[in-house]
């Protein structure tokens, strides 16, 4: 008997042994066998899954040397420029994890890589499910927890970011406070009892603490659980394709080709972001120095927070400074760019799939995706909505912009008002013309002629040439449907 | 190469790699390498995991029934009726409806301990730590004099014995005298030329720190808020909404300057009650 032998015999023995207690071949079986489409858009959703692991995994180690504190003490840590300085215990062991701590610059550096392409990975991953029409029916609840997935994905962010206390994520904190107070009627209560009181306070690092390492962490992973256990039962959706039907689905069998690929994505994931935490500076709170209200001179311009918050900065920024005052009450500024925006924008998120079906009249159940072409309309929106966050994403660094462009910051936000408004319109007509054009002319964008190709036999007749037969210099490319306005071939090529 | 040669070489490598990330772990560590020889070792294994999986299945793609997703009647029915076995009976309905009143109450008792987590707002918003003669010192505690500023200078100020007071920050400026624009009922509030306003933007509560003396216009930092300092501390341009609250000011006999009293006006961010 051979060593490898061997081993197979114990993993057997192993699998019979679980199997006689808890009766797992019936499902193991029927999950080995399980279909999963093979097309790259269906990774970037793994990515985020991937990403959020190595969030738990390098965030336990961090909670190993980080202390939630708001305290004052005199830093006497390795980093020479801040010996001697006051501040929070919380900023001190950020410090001791960046400078002190063997690895822990890696780590932390990983944590905040990860958060950033977590939040990026959704973003792609929401607007694959957009574009194609993935949240039709059966697909709305999972389309819900999506968007829940994301808005606590975006809170953890901004919590764990408040954590280090350095002066940058200070103001945030002191944004975020400001943003509670101005919500109408209840906005004192809600941002006293949500951050103990009047800002600055020492109360909210232990509150976000909890918050970050436990309650969100807990709901993100609950509902990462329902996703992915509604997505098992629903079985994928997948790419119209000859042979493939509402009723069908084509790819390969978790085991063993797809498990290898998901487990070989997982470990680039995790490398790309063990080499971009050890290479690629991110956060580094040792220059930003200790947040103290009282000193916080020190902000200056070029304060930007992390790239996600970065649309709600940038509408913080080019909101005019209007505000509603009657009756004796108001409603005060930032309410309408830093409440009110956010609120519309995950309100419509949420209903998008009834939005739709009110105007498409299209309650059937949908296993085919549509290529974004297939649907202009609901694609120009798409792109509307997405140049939309994105010019207030550049706003957010108005700042910037002026003094690397040397022109005043008011003209910089006056051309943000106006193309806030301006871009989203023009997107949503030259998408949805772009996509009229393609579904017309059935060109991919991206790779010349689709359709399957068709060849002129000797006899005079035409017979379909296999699709994975790659195509010759010179082929003659046909549509799959006669089409009147095409000339036929000519003879002999 | 073929597949298995590159598997190998790609496995060696992130062998070597992992085991160089252990010296450089037990040297001492470093950063940079640290997150290399991670990087490395990892994806060399994702890498291999990806070729291998690719030679692993020649089968290429399978196509299967999806099978029906619920909308089988008979089931439906049967659940509906174990269901509804539970309220047939007109005294369990009403039993069912106390329970619910039970659970409901006992949600809403659920929800008073909220009020624990912070202090009722009150006046906390309305009020800050300057009280009439409170002199202006610096952040490390020493009083700002009429001589202390070049006309164009500024500084940071604090209360008197109140130095942390987040809310009661202001900026002084010193301007020529006479440039200053007073509002009404203000005309003896900026002695000398030194004005004071609180630092707190009335946008987001930013501190308003940058000052430009040509323009005689602060700057709020984080989202481009500008205000006149000669006249009142309007803001020009930006998203703020308000003027800077001013802070009157007057010089004590030794020379020193001190408060007259209290902002007349909440400083910070606006909110519902401000005006009240």
């Amino acid at each position: 008997m051979t060593r490898g032998a061997r081993g197979g015999t114990m993993t057997k023995a192993l699998f019979r042994w679980f199997d006689e207690r808890l009766g797992a071949s019936h499902f193991t079986r029927k999950a080995l066998d399980k279909i999963f489409p093979d097309h790259w858009s269906f990774m970037i959703g793994e990515i985020a899954m991937y990403c959020f692991v190595i969030l738990v995994v390098t965030g336990v180690y961090l909670t190993f040397f980080f202390i939630p504190a708001s305290e004052e003490v005199v830093y006497e840590g390795s980093y020479e420029a801040l010996q001697g300085t006051h501040m929070s215990v919380a900023y001190a062991s950020s410090l001791d994890i960046s400078f002190d701590v063997r690895a822990g610059l890696v780590m932390r550096q990983m944590h905040h890589w990860a958060a950033l392409i977590f939040m990026a990975a959704l973003v792609v991953h929401m607007c694959r499910v957009f574009f194609t029409a993935a949240f039709r029916r059966p697909r709305e609840i999972n389309w819900v927890i999506g968007v829940t997935l994301f808005i606590l994905a975006m809170m953890n962010g901004f919590f764990g970011y408040s954590l280090l206390d350095d002066l940058l994520s200070g103001t945030g904190v002191r944004v975020g406070y400001s943003i509670a107070l101005s919500i109408p009627v209840a906005g004192e209560w809600l941002a006293f009892l949500f951050f103990g009181g009047e800002f600055p306070n020492t109360e909210f690092i232990t509150r976000f603490y909890i918050l970050h390492v436990l309650v969100l962490p807990a709901l993100i992973a609950g509902l990462l659980g329902a996703h992915l256990a509604i997505l098992w039962r629903q079985k994928h959706t997948q790419f119209k394709g000859p042979g493939r039907t509402e009723d069908n689905i084509e790819g390969s069998h978790l085991w063993p080709s797809y498990a290898a690929k998901s487990i070989g994505l997982f470990f680039i994931v995790t490398g790309v972001l063990a080499a971009l935490g050890g290479l690629v500076q991110i956060n580094p709170v040792w220059l930003y120095g200790p947040y103290d209200p009282a000193q916080a001179s020190a902000v200056t311009a070029g304060s930007q927070p992390d790239w996600y918050v970065g649309w709600l900065d940038g509408a913080l920024r080019i909101f005019p400074g209007w505000e509603i005052r009657a009756f004796g009450y108001t409603v005060a500024n930032p309410f309408f760019p830093g409440a009110l925006l956010p609120g519309i924008t995950f309100g419509v998120l949420y209903v998008w799939p009834w939005l739709e079906r009110r105007f498409t009249k299209d309650d059937a159940p949908h296993n085919l995706l549509d290529r974004p072409r297939d649907a202009p309309v609901r694609s120009g929106f798409g792109a509307a909505t997405l140049s939309f966050y994105t010019i207030l994403f550049v706003a957010g660094g108005n700042d910037v912009l002026a003094s690397v462009f040397k022109v005043a910051p008011e003209s910089i936000t006056n051309l943000f008002r106006i193309l806030v408004f301006v871009v989203p319109v023009v997107a949503f007509f030259v998408t949805r013309s772009a996509c009229r054009t393609l579904a017309r002319d059935k060109v991919h964008p991206f790779g010349g002629a689709v359709g399957s190709r068709v060849r002129r036999t000797a006899a005079g007749g035409y017979e379909e040439v296999d699709d994975d037969d790659p195509p010759k210099v010179g082929a003659v490319v046909s549509t799959p449907e006669a089409d009147p306005y095409r000339p036929p071939p000519a003879p002999g090529s | 190469m073929p597949a298995e040669r590159r598997i190998a070489v790609l496995l060696v490598l992130s062998t070597l790699a992992a085991l160089g990330l252990a010296a450089v772990y037990v040297a001492g560590g470093q950063p940079q390498l640290e997150g290399a020889l991670l990087g490395i070792a990892l994806t060399g294994i994702g890498v291999a995991l990806i070729l291998w999986a690719r030679g692993l299945s020649t089968e290429g793609a399978v196509i299967a029934e999806r099978g029906p997703l619920g909308g089988v009647e008979e089931d439906e029915e049967a659940v509906e009726e174990r269901i509804e076995e539970v309220t047939e009976e007109p005294g369990r309905r009403s039993v069912l409806k106390l329970f619910w009143a039970a659970g409901g109450a006992l949600a809403l008792s659920a929800v008073f301990p909220i009020r624990s987590l912070g202090p009722a707002p009150e006046r906390a918003l309305v009020t800050t730590a300057w009280r009439a003669g409170a002199r202006l010192v610096d952040v490390d505690g020493r009083p700002v004099r009429t001589d202390t500023l070049q006309v164009g200078g500024t500084t940071t100020a604090f209360p008197e014995h109140a130095e942390h007071a987040g809310d009661s920050q202001i900026v002084v400026i010193r301007v020529e005298e006479g440039a200053i624009r007073p509002r009404p009922g203000r005309e003896d509030w900026s002695p000398r030329g030194y004005i004071a306003y609180s630092k707190i933007c009335p946008h987001v509560g930013c501190p308003v720190g940058l000052y430009q003396a040509d323009s005689h216009e602060l700057l709020c930092p984080c989202h481009q808020s500008t205000f006149d300092v000669l006249d009142g501390a309007r803001p020009r341009f930006g998203p703020a909404t308000r003027s800077l609250p001013q802070l009157p000011l007057e010089i004590d006999r030794e020379g020193f300057l001190v408060a007259k009293g209290d902002f007349d006006e909440p400083v910070g961010p606006g909110f519902w009650n401000r005006e009240r």
